[in-house]
């Protein structure tokens, strides 16, 4: 059983007039990799930095390996962390000497120094670029920079303030790919802040979903982003439709839920007579535009009009008027070969296993 | 126009005859600036520093008097510097008055506010983050501020260039603390308005070029570490 290595417990900081963070409970465990997931405004950073010790909490502790980070000397604890934030932020020097500021900080020897920054160079794929000025490099070859100035100091927690956000998808993709792997390889506890799904399936263990300044649920990633535990968060991760219902009929781990007008299945075992949020999300939904849809195992229909069309990068979003509001995806070929258009009506079909129930 | 050539020749002509007065004049002129300068530097890029890097209340009003000082006449500093150092006044005891320990001291409060002026104007122009990301590599105080003054080295060599630049060319003060007198606190400046004033003009403009000779050497030395760093940066 791995060990915990950061415990948080009834952390209060306050950051303004009007916003509180307040953790009442999170343990980050030996080398795992935990996403913080969260919109804007959420308190990722206030978390992060209150962990690195350069914001003071109200209230609360926070316990690095047994021992209360209060009563460890600041520049001691903040030693044994590392941080990269989301703008590489490199020095006026060349890509060596920028690798090799905490190594500096820390009293190391140039001989020393000269090791690790080889070593991590290579590892990060930029060992040709040791003796280019830092201020001439791509996106991507700098927050490769920032991320070897990191992982050079061996620290026992990297914390990772949405480091790929800034960067374009190839760039993104490579590092990530790279980040991974090293993660595995060195095993270092990594807290990583990010808003983006994809990043978090990718690289964490484990995902905590904070909003308005509160943990509203810790899990895998898949069950962070295929069973939210409330409507905030299921829109945060991408569930569009979140329609309120009933519970009409539940037998056998199957339920009947009344939405509106209609009679839709899911998989639960729920109370007849519970409120619920039904959720689904728009790429589980197939489109078809007769009415009569083909046997199949989708057990829910559902028909409506197509009220509006937008482009989302390589998908269409189709909000479909049901008597509520459906949002479906399609690709632009499938809306073209359907002559999709504003006022046409369509059939909507979705699986039972693609809805996750919110008791409410 | 024949001043001016006659001038040029004098400039010459004294320089490369080593002349004693000139010498004398031109070198306490060098060293109380150099020294007024480098105090200057102690005392603002530490106060500059902390004020760009501190929050508090009242800080806007601070920074606009700091702004205001960079513009205050030397002679209003000369002026006060006088009052206080003048025999009977709250310093008189110190037996300053007429020495160029007076010419330093009253270069030194008009350089100083250009420097914290200046510092504070090149640290704020950094990214706010870096500090935190400074920080976040494990940099002590110390470290922290050494890797902004780094990061922020061209900005902070201008602000020792124009401290220096506005206390070599001031004349009010010198004038008014220092008395002019020969051979102990005649500088530069002063000599022009001395020379000047008796009608000779070649003299005064000799002496003006010996003083932008040495203001551009000083300077030249400055820009060429400043530049240096520059084109550092462009290697590719």
């Amino acid at each position: 059983m791995s060990e915990t290595v950061l415990t948080i417990r009834n952390l209060l900081v306050k950051r303004g007039k009007h916003f509180s963070l307040f953790i009442d409970h999170l343990d980050i465990e030996d080398g795992e990799v935990l996403a913080i997931i969260g919109p804007n405004g959420a308190g990722k950073s206030t978390l992060l930095l209150t962990i690195h010790k350069l914001l003071q909490p109200e209230n609360g502790s926070i316990t690095f390996k047994g021992k209360e980070i209060a009563e460890i000397i600041d520049l001691t604890y903040r030693r044994q962390l590392a941080l990269v934030l989301q703008k590489p932020l490199l020095l006026n020097m060349s890509v060596h000497k920028n690798i090799a500021t905490g190594l500096s900080f820390r009293g190391l020897s140039k001989l020393e120094i000269n090791q690790k920054i080889k070593e991590w160079a290579t590892r990060l794929n930029i060992d040709h670029l040791l003796e280019y000025p830092a201020t001439k490099l791509s996106g991507g070859q700098a927050q490769r920079v920032s991320l070897a100035r990191a992982l050079v100091l061996k620290p026992e927690i990297l914390l990772l303030d949405e480091p790929f956000s800034s960067l374009d998808k190839p760039s993104r993709i490579s590092l990530m790919q790279d980040l991974r792997d090293l993660l595995q390889e060195t095993n270092i506890t990594t807290i990583f802040i990010t808003h983006d799904q994809e990043q978090s399936l990718f690289l964490a263990d484990r995902v905590a979903a904070l909003l308005e300044g509160r943990i509203r649920q810790v899990g895998t990633p898949q069950e962070v982003f295929s069973s939210p535990v409330d409507t905030s968060i299921a829109e945060f991760v991408g569930i569009e439709n979140v329609l309120p219902g009933r519970v009409i009929d539940s037998e056998g781990g199957k339920v009947i839920v009344e939405v509106v007008d209609y009679h839709l299945e899911a998989i639960g075992n729920l109370d007849t007579g519970k409120d619920v949020l039904f959720c689904v999300r728009p790429e589980e939904i197939t489109l078809w535009s007769s009415s009569t849809i083909p046997a199949s195992s989708a057990r829910n229909q559902i028909h409506g009009q197509v009220q509006s069309i937008f482009i989302q990068g390589p998908l269409l979003q189709i909000s479909m008027d049901c008597g509520f509001t459906l949002k479906v995806f399609i690709t632009h070929a499938s809306a073209s070969e359907m002559n999709i258009q504003e006022g046409m009506r369509l059939s909507a079909s979705f699986k039972a296993s693609s809805v996750h129930l919110i008791p409410r | 126009m024949e001043w001016i050539w006659e001038g040029i020749k004098q400039a010459v002509i004294l320089l490369f005859s080593f002349d004693a007065e000139i010498w004398t004049i031109t070198w306490l002129t060098l060293k109380v600036s150099g020294v007024a300068t480098g105090i200057s530097l102690l005392i603002g890029l530490p106060v500059g520093t902390w004020l760009a890097l501190r929050r508090f209340s009242g800080q806007g009003l601070l920074f606009s008097l700091i702004n205001t000082g960079m513009a205050f006449p030397p002679v209003v500093i000369g002026l006060w510097v006088s009052l206080f150092l003048w025999r009977s006044g709250p310093l008189g005891g110190l037996n300053l008055i007429y020495t160029p320990t007076a010419i330093v001291i009253a270069q030194t409060i008009i350089a100083t506010p250009i420097i914290i002026g200046l510092t504070i104007a090149a640290l704020q122009q950094l990214d706010p983050n870096l500090r935190l990301q400074l920080l976040g590599l494990g940099a002590s105080r110390w470290q922290l501020v050494r890797a902004l003054w780094r990061e922020a080295r061209l900005p902070l060599l201008a602000a020792l260039m124009a401290g220096f630049g506005s206390i070599i060319s001031e004349v009010g003060a010198s004038m008014m603390v220092g008395g002019n007198i020969r051979d102990q606190t005649r500088v530069l400046t002063t000599a022009i308005v001395l020379e000047t004033s008796k009608g000779q003009f070649a003299l005064a403009i000799a002496l003006g070029f010996i003083l932008l000779f040495f203001a551009y050497i000083v300077n030249y030395v400055f820009t060429w570490v400043q530049q240096r760093d520059v084109k550092s940066k462009d290697i590719q």
